[in-house]
């Protein structure tokens, strides 16, 4: 009799701290394929970014970037943005399914996507163009 | 008979600890966001106490 009572204070002491130590843990997010997808978009960026100002690229609500504007695109440049806009997408698709994979929980993989898509927007300068919660287009 | 009473607890708080692992965490999901993203638009050129480059000068 007394030894369950035991086994069940123990179980008990052992579930009260655990929420705590999953609530301090980080997410796991140094691993190589993460620096990998991490380095390829810090080296996109630098092209990226005059895009991102004029308003011919903006980020969308479901953490992508899209081609918002390609009038403001000179027209020998456009394939070029098609071609960063997508390369850029494969990154951020491979970057949230990575982290997911990387928590041992790939099915985390859409709330990683909405958290980006937050955090994208709340750090993009002044000007640059967002999607909102409904789908319109609106600059910071 | 009477240690079957102590089943119940244990068949209730098991799924427990599943039900609490599977909860997202939102807010270090928030800040593992916020640190890629500030290196991948470089918007800390200071790097922050981590990951210092190893052929960086020796301490200020």
């Amino acid at each position: 009799m007394k030894k369950y009572l035991y086994a069940i204070t123990f179980l008990l002491a052992a579930l009260t701290a655990m929420p705590a130590a999953i609530a301090a843990a980080d997410l796991e997010i140094n691993t190589p394929a993460i620096a990998a997808i991490q380095g390829s978009m810090q080296a996109r960026h630098g092209q990226l970014a005059p895009y991102y100002a004029s308003g011919a690229v903006g980020l969308t609500r479901d953490g992508l970037v899209a081609v918002r504007d390609a009038n403001a695109v000179p027209l020998k440049d456009r394939q070029g943005v098609n071609s960063l806009v997508a390369a850029e997408n494969k990154d951020r698709n491979a970057l949230y399914k990575e982290i997911a994979n990387a928590n041992g929980h790939p099915e985390w993989e859409s709330e990683v996507r909405n958290t980006f898509a937050q955090r994208w927007v709340q750090k993009a300068q002044g000007g640059w163009w967002y999607q909102d919660a409904g789908g319109g287009w609106a600059k910071k | 008979m009477k240690h079957w009473i102590w089943l119940l607890p244990a068949a209730l708080i098991l799924p427990a600890c599943v039900t609490i692992n599977i909860y997202f965490p939102a807010a270090a999901a928030e800040k593992a966001a916020d640190k890629i993203i500030d290196e991948v638009w470089q918007l800390k050129q200071e790097q922050q106490n981590q990951q210092k480059p190893a052929d960086a000068p020796a301490e200020k």
